[in-house]
């Protein structure tokens, strides 16, 4: 909360009226509004007040009361509770607002506000000699992505640098405001990233046709090929010659206990004391490639009659 | 990664046409008569089913909010549709890219989410700094009544009526009743709840207060199917949201991605790296500056969304992602935040007027260590005093960065205490007067 008052009696003009332009955009904005609920224009009306004399001034507060059918009081609450009205006078050239939050604060807006205490007043809402220009601290403009930046009346200037700061603050001071392009002052577009576009960087991407087009490619590609059935969904796809579902199982052929036990072979006898030795002919060979010479000789004690295994 | 024909957000650099005619080529108000046709309750049930959570901090799901409103015309009081543009949390900047260049899918969504309510008409209230943003904005309103989309006798069959008003620079009208109020030429302070906005709001009727973004992704969610909407992000926690990359990295920028996208990711895909390399990375403040800071090994490998920084202590808020790298004072940093909120406290209660500015100027002797070490305690203590007992939360939303840091580096405030008291002329620090 900041505490807020009106300029003293000494500045402050003797009458307000709107110009004829405005009073006509007065009664279409309380128009907006339900019957009896004009007062919801009192913010528009008094913004559009400091738009044509640069600052709300009593006698504004006290017109746009009448206006509304409001008591002054309800008027002067309005205007001295939100800070974007100026009561006091600013530059008549520029009143640059500095963006002074920590996402601005982080990319140096404390560097453009030294700017600003050389170039136009050491204090905030003072104006400069000539009462061309004053500067003041704000609190965030929503332009973050674009941080440090500065408002001046209707523009925001982005991405600033003090350098370039000092050179817009000079253009104004000139009256050539107008020649300062609005928006990010380092080449950047709007909000995308300087270094080139992340995401929608072909328009045809996004475009309805575009959708429309894959929408139906998608459609037609899924009447060529059937949807695998449900119960198929977690079988791996192969073409394995038993996994041919013309193939009936259980086969009808039916199994004899007897014959099945004809057929089959005993497993070898388990022995403790061969277990660790491969076939015998697998020993034979590698001793003899270690050694041709001896390996008859030394092949010999493990050919043991009775104990091949089989 | 989010692909391009995935985006609802088709213009939000603002590259492309913005006209109505460039709005509908990229699939706008594409057949919002047959949406309307299938009537209110399809529109909610659909909302619901997309999980769709409102996008303006809170998270609080969308269609369960619109199904809040009374029937239309059962006592006679109209209701309304108030659009909260009232942009001002710091970090965020979603909003703006919408107004200014992608107009129209808020022009639409007012005129769906005003039907499925029973609205009247819509007011959105634009903050008042974004007067560039307005005009974009009444230019594509104006477009959408000459073409006979909304208004009266429009061709898609329910008569609405879409109003920009606006504000003149007091954060707290984000807040639901506080907008409401200021929508109504008052002072911006918030309402006691209950009665709720959708019982009494605007001029006394029901009213139901969204987020910009909320109500602008709302038709394309209608047109492609909850079950497209849902399909991206993790359960409780779905769909696509602008993310803002703000602060230390190398390429700041607003970009639409799908929630649960990994802090990392988010920053190599758009941002361009942190400033100095990933060992650069101090800490984040996830969600606008209300949210609680997170020092960076919590958070390179977080998943962006609600439950997601939950976990970490913090909040999504706005998915404004703050990056702050090894060369910001933190400590200042934080003080600035509660500046902010000093400035912004409306004065309505005590707790909240006073206490922002006793955080502030404890905070501001923190930075320079000029404070005693139980004063971090007692600071500490304060904010929970604040914390939960005042009207909105604001009070919480000034509490929190301040909890968040001490959570997260007393170390370095104790360290700061300690270089001062060594080099320090006297014991006591000096009492600074309020005000």
């Amino acid at each position: 909360m900041s505490v807020r008052r009106l300029a003293e009696a000494s500045v402050q003009p003797a009458s307000f009226a709107f110009s004829e332009e405005n009073v006509a955009w007065a009664q279409h904005t309380i128009r907006k509004y339900p019957e009896g609920r004009q007062q919801s224009a009192v913010i528009p009306l008094l913004m559009r007040a400091q738009e044509q004399d640069g600052w709300v001034t009593k006698s504004a507060i006290e017109h746009v009361a009448d206006m509304l059918d409001m008591p002054y009081i309800r008027v002067l609450e309005v205007a001295t509770f939100y800070t974007q009205f100026q009561l006091k006078p600013v530059g008549t050239r520029a009143h640059v607002q500095v963006c002074g939050t920590t996402p601005c604060q982080l990319r140096g807006s404390e560097a453009l506000m030294d700017v600003c205490r050389s170039k136009i007043h050491h204090d905030q809402f003072h104006t400069n000699a000539d009462g061309t220009l004053s500067w003041e601290e704000v609190e965030c403009l929503g332009a973050c992505v674009n941080a440090p930046m500065v408002m001046v009346f209707k523009d925001t200037y982005e991405d600033l640098t003090p350098e370039r700061l000092a050179e817009i603050i000079d253009l104004f001071e000139a009256g050539k405001g107008d020649q300062v392009t609005p928006g990010p002052q380092n080449g950047r577009f709007f909000a995308a990233p300087i270094s080139g576009f992340t995401s929608l960087s072909d328009e045809t991407n996004v475009l309805k046709e575009t959708r429309d087009r894959q929408a139906k490619a998608a459609a037609g590609a899924g009447s060529a090929e059937p949807e695998v059935a449900p119960s198929n969904a977690g079988r791996p796809k192969t073409d394995a010659a038993e996994t041919n579902p013309a193939i009936k199982s259980p086969s009808e052929a039916k199994a004899v206990p007897a014959a099945e036990t004809a057929a089959s072979v005993d497993a070898p006898k388990e022995s403790k004391h061969e277990a660790n030795k491969t076939s015998a002919a697998v020993e034979g060979e590698a001793r003899q490639r270690k050694s041709p010479d001896t390996s008859d000789a030394e092949a010999k004690p493990s050919r043991k009659p009775g104990k091949k295994p089989v | 990664m989010l692909e391009d024909k995935d985006r609802i957000f088709t213009n939000i650099y603002g590259r492309f046409d913005k006209s109505l005619a460039g709005a509908q080529r990229r699939g706008l108000w594409d057949n919002t008569a047959g949406l309307i046709e299938k009537g209110r309750d399809w529109i909610i049930n659909e909302m619901k089913a997309s999980g769709l959570r409102g996008r303006g901090g809170a998270g609080f799901p969308t269609g369960l909010k619109w199904s809040f409103m009374p029937k239309p015309g059962a006592d006679g009081r109209p209701s309304y549709l108030v659009v909260n543009a009232d942009e001002s949390e710091p970090g965020t900047c979603k909003d703006r890219e919408i107004l200014r260049n992608d107009p129209h899918t808020l022009v639409e969504g007012c005129l769906v989410a005003g039907f499925a309510m029973g609205a009247i008409a819509a007011y959105i209230y634009v903050r008042g700094e974004f007067i560039r943003e307005r005009e974009a904005l009444q230019k594509a309103i104006d477009e959408a009544y000459d073409a006979g989309l909304i208004g009266k006798n429009n061709k898609n069959g329910y008569d609405f009526d879409i109003y920009v008003h606006h504000g003149a620079g007091a954060y707290i009208c984000g807040e639901e009743t506080a907008l409401l109020e200021s929508l109504e030429g008052k002072k911006g302070q918030p309402r006691l709840k209950p009665p709720f906005p959708a019982n009494m709001g605007l001029y006394g009727c029901p009213t139901t207060v969204n987020n910009v973004e909320s109500i602008a992704v709302a038709p394309t969610i209608l047109r492609r199917g909850a079950a497209w909407f849902s399909s991206i992000g993790r359960p409780n926690n779905v769909g696509t949201k602008l993310f803002m990359l703000v602060g230390h990295v190398n390429t700041p920028c607003t970009v639409e991605e799908s929630m649960g996208i990994t802090f990392r990711e988010l920053v190599e895909k758009h941002g361009g790296g942190i400033r100095g390399g990933w060992d650069n990375l101090l800490a984040v403040i996830p969600g606008g500056a209300s949210c609680p800071v997170v020092k960076a090994e919590d958070i390179i490998d977080c998943p962006m969304d609600f439950d997601g920084l939950r976990e970490r202590k913090s909040s999504f808020g706005t998915a404004a992602v703050i990056v702050m790298d090894k060369s910001t004072d933190i400590v200042k940093a934080i003080a600035r935040l509660s500046y902010f909120f000093k400035h912004e406290s409306c004065g309505q209660c005590t707790p909240c007027r006073e206490g922002t500015g006793w955080m502030w100027r404890v905070m501001e002797r923190l930075v320079r260590g000029e404070a005693q070490k139980r004063e971090i305690d007692m600071l500490l203590d304060v904010t929970k005093q604040i914390e939960g007992h005042t009207i909105c939360a604001l009070g919480d939303a000034a509490a929190w960065p301040i909890q968040g840091l001490i959570r997260n580096f007393r170390p370095e405030i104790e360290r700061r205490i300690d270089e001062f008291s060594r080099n320090a002329h006297r014991a006591e620090p000096i009492m600074v007067a309020a005000e």
